[in-house]
């Protein structure tokens, strides 16, 4: 350690270029870091969805509907613990511009599935209690200033408005927050029976179906037995984890997440190389100098220490750096808030960020390194002169 | 005349002399090249859907979807607002003097992608025997046309090509209905090759919404009858419409992804940008400080400050200029016409396209290249000209 004065001091000899050399390790990590958050939020929550849960929808289609009465049917299958089912009410708030998905549900159900919504048990009570009841997640309210006791209009072209209104109007009676930090908090979800008496077509219809089975293991054997039960039915359906259905709903993005996923990891190694030249280059200028250290008694192997530890301070510096805007910039700078409601660096990633500092320093300074150790002093105090 | 000279001589001998510096500048062009592949690759797909959306765009077709509707799916229309829609003015006749609609009704439907496997939503539209002609662009290419009646369908090519099971003569099974492929058709590119096509009262039948509509596709007589026709329906008190033109519809309906892709297209290569300036800056200072005993000499000769600026930026602009171009050129080889397929947020269904490198997209990445290759030299290049002879002849 007490080298690390020496090693500080060759950095601050040109700190233009070791500056330079920073920041553009900085950047190459913040792109990263974005990267890893893209990808994440582009596999829609596989990592996020719970183990004991299935999902059962219309085997045509996610955008066909199943019979109210196949709940009461699904929750009669051996090895089901739970259900709570959704439907997609397609609302929208002024313009299609302003979108937040918007489900109805049954409060006390779904709330028992979906633990990874909080809400406070004040503002639960008020939901269960209020017919026209909403509960929106705190991004949406955030972004649209909704606060609780305010009024909601939305229109709503599939299912059509209420008898004698020009919109659904919905209060606010709680705002959600995510358990998680993935946790999607854009959605508005209100009670389904208003929604079923109010609507004007399709009653006793709905989307599809949450599942929670009695145990994670007997999942494969619950879905087939759900499915099976409703074969060869007008209504046929598909049961899946809730893992897979996102996975599978992720797939439908397509190769175009996998070929930005490519390019972008191909650029992030370039920057490095860019960067691990420049570094190698600082080394490989200082040669007569490294000879002058080992005449004074340096070993060979003090020598490659201290030449890999600049390296790797300079890696240090910009990657950690760069790591960190990103864990903070994530959140804020989100290119796809459309598409992609929640940004978040998973913390994996980030620990294989960490990995790739450490290797870039090792990398860029091991060749130079290892030269510097070879070193006959003769050569070096000559090579200048 | 004598600082031209001054200029490009200077510039030629600097120029001769990269070799020198090879390893460096390799590392500026490299990193100039990544920035440029990345931006004309992704922007290469948002201009592939582009295309897609623009080859469907006929001004001389108009879609009429029921008011608030955001897209077909939403969208429903009684027998009666049908009949009312075609009986509108502005609308082209065939020759029996009909009006040339389509009442068409749009559904999605699971079909596993060809390659991964996984079930995707693809689209599938049934239509009335007018809606080739309202097309106008539609060709079936393999086998014939569904007949009416039937549980046939014919497929766009590019469903064809990316959705498992749809292949001529073949059978698949939606649900509990069983559809044979009869013919595979092309649409100049368009939308409606991500399409499967069938018999609109064949389809209603099988989701058993026989009176209902969901969108109506009319040929008006000529572009300019689309206000005529949008005015009969838009101020008929007993409608509840909305009509755009084609070309609205789709540039509407394309708006997510494509600012999805470009937005993070941009914002990505932005940052790259910034990632290979600094790379850039370090090469020209260091290739500035490496000649710094040469450039004071040329300067004591009576070289003037100007010309070792231009000098300086000549030489990086060059090397941003090679690396654009070999950036530009690997995307262009890697990218151009790959065909893949994405989801449509907006529509909730698939659609298939081919990636689309313009000639627009590589004029502008040389653009940012050469504005990378200017920034990454200005200030070596005034620090070049500004280094204090006398000193710098003693380094």
């Amino acid at each position: 350690m007490k080298f690390l004065g020496l090693v500080w001091a060759n950095l601050k000899r040109k700190k233009l270029r070791t500056s330079l050399t920073v920041l553009s390790i900085l950047v190459a990590f913040l792109l990263f870091g974005f990267l890893c958050a893209i990808k994440q939020g582009l596999g829609g929550g596989v990592e996020l969805a719970g183990v004991d849960r299935l999902i059962t929808r219309n085997k045509v289609s996610l955008i066909m509907s199943l019979p109210l009465n196949y709940e009461a049917r699904i929750a009669s299958v051996p090895g089901v613990d739970s259900t709570a089912h959704q439907s997609w009410f397609g609302g929208i708030y002024q313009d299609p511009k302003n979108f937040f998905p918007s489900f109805p549900v049954q409060p006390e159900k779904f709330l028992a599935m979906y633990p990874e919504f909080i809400l406070a048990p004040a503002q639960k009570e008020a939901w269960l209690k209020t017919r026209t009841g909403a509960i929106i997640g705190r991004k949406s309210a955030e972004k649209y200033h909704f606060k609780i006791g305010d009024h909601i209009p939305l229109t709503c072209p599939i299912w059509g408005e209420p008898a004698n209104q020009d919109h659904w109007d919905f209060e606010v009676v709680g705002i959600f927050d995510g358990a998680k930090k993935g946790t999607d908090t854009t959605g508005l979800y209100f009670q389904y029976d208003y929604f079923d008496e109010a609507r004007t077509r399709n009653k006793g219809e709905i989307g599809w179906l949450g599942v929670r089975v009695k145990s994670p293991d007997q999942a494969a054997e619950v879905a087939k037995a759900i499915d099976e039960q409703f074969a060869n039915s007008p209504y046929e359906t598909k049961t899946e984890p809730e893992g897979a259905f996102a996975a599978s709903f992720a797939a439908q993005i397509g190769d175009i997440g996998s070929i930005m996923m490519a390019v972008l990891s191909a650029v992030f190694f370039t920057i490095l190389l860019v960067a691990g030249n420049t570094m190698s280059q600082a080394v490989r200028e200082r040669t007569e100098e490294l000879g002058v250290l080992k005449a004074m008694g340096f070993t060979n192997e003090l020598v490659l220490v201290l030449v890999l530890m600049e390296s790797c301070v300079i890696s240090a510096l910009g990657g950690l750096i760069g790591l960190g805007l990103a864990w903070v910039l994530v959140s804020v700078a989100n290119p796809a808030s459309n598409v992609m409601p929640s940004l978040s660096l998973p913390p994996h990633d980030l620990i294989v960020g960490f990995i790739l500092v450490f290797v870039l320093g090792v990398v860029a300074g091991v060749v130079p390194a290892v030269q510097a150790m070879h070193l006959r002093i003769a050569v070096a105090l000559r090579r200048n002169a | 005349m004598n600082w031209l000279t001054q200029v490009f001589s200077i510039a030629f001998f600097n120029l001769r002399a990269l070799p020198e510096r090879k390893g460096a500048a390799i590392a500026t062009a490299v990193g100039i090249a990544g920035v440029v592949g990345v931006l004309v690759g992704v922007l290469a797909i948002a201009e592939g859907f582009r295309r897609v959306m623009t080859n469907s765009a006929d001004p001389a077709v108009a879609v009429v979807l029921r008011k608030g509707a955001d897209q077909e799916m939403t969208s429903n229309l009684t027998r009666d607002d049908v009949r009312t829609i075609s009986d509108a003015p502005g609308l082209a006749r065939n020759s029996q003097g009909q009006p040339i609609t389509s009442s068409e009704m749009f559904v999605v439907v699971d079909l596993p992608k060809r390659s991964t496997g996984t079930s995707a939503n693809v689209p599938m539209r049934g239509v009335d025997v007018a809606a080739m002609e309202v097309r106008g662009t539609i060709h079936v290419t393999q086998g014939r046309r569904f007949e009416l009646g039937k549980n046939e369908i014919m497929v766009g090519a590019g469903a064809a090509r990316e959705f498992g099971g749809l292949d001529l003569g073949h059978e698949v099974r939606v649900g509990q209905n069983t559809w044979n492929v009869v013919g595979i058709f092309t649409a100049n590119g368009g939308v409606a090759e991500s399409e499967i096509w069938t018999d609109g009262a064949v389809l209603r039948a099988v989701y058993k919404r026989q009176e209902s509509f969901q969108s109506v596709y009319a040929r008006l007589g000529s572009p300019a009858d689309f206000t005529t026709f949008k005015d009969a329906l838009t101020t008929n008190p007993k409608l509840q419409v909305q009509v755009s033109t084609l070309g609205d519809f789709y540039s509407e309906h394309s708006r997510i992804v494509i600012e999805l892709i470009s937005g993070v297209g941009v914002f990505i290569a932005g940052l790259m940008a910034l990632g290979a300036l600094f790379g850039a800056l370090n090469t020209m200072y260091s290739a500035v400080s490496s000649r710094t005993r040469e450039i004071a000499t040329l300067r004591a000769l009576g070289f003037g400050a100007s010309p070792i600026v231009v000098s300086v930026l000549c030489e990086s602009i060059v090397l941003a200029l090679a690396g654009g171009i070999v950036g530009g050129a690997i995307s262009y080889f890697v990218f151009n016409g790959f065909t893949t397929t994405t989801m449509n947020m907006q529509t909730f269904s698939q659609i298939t396209f081919a990636f689309a490198v313009t000639p627009r997209l590589l004029l502008n990445a040389m653009i940012w290249a050469t504005v990378l290759g200017l920034l990454g030299g200005i200030f070596p290049a005034v620090r070049a000209a500004r280094l204090p002879i006398a000193s710098a002849l003693r380094e």
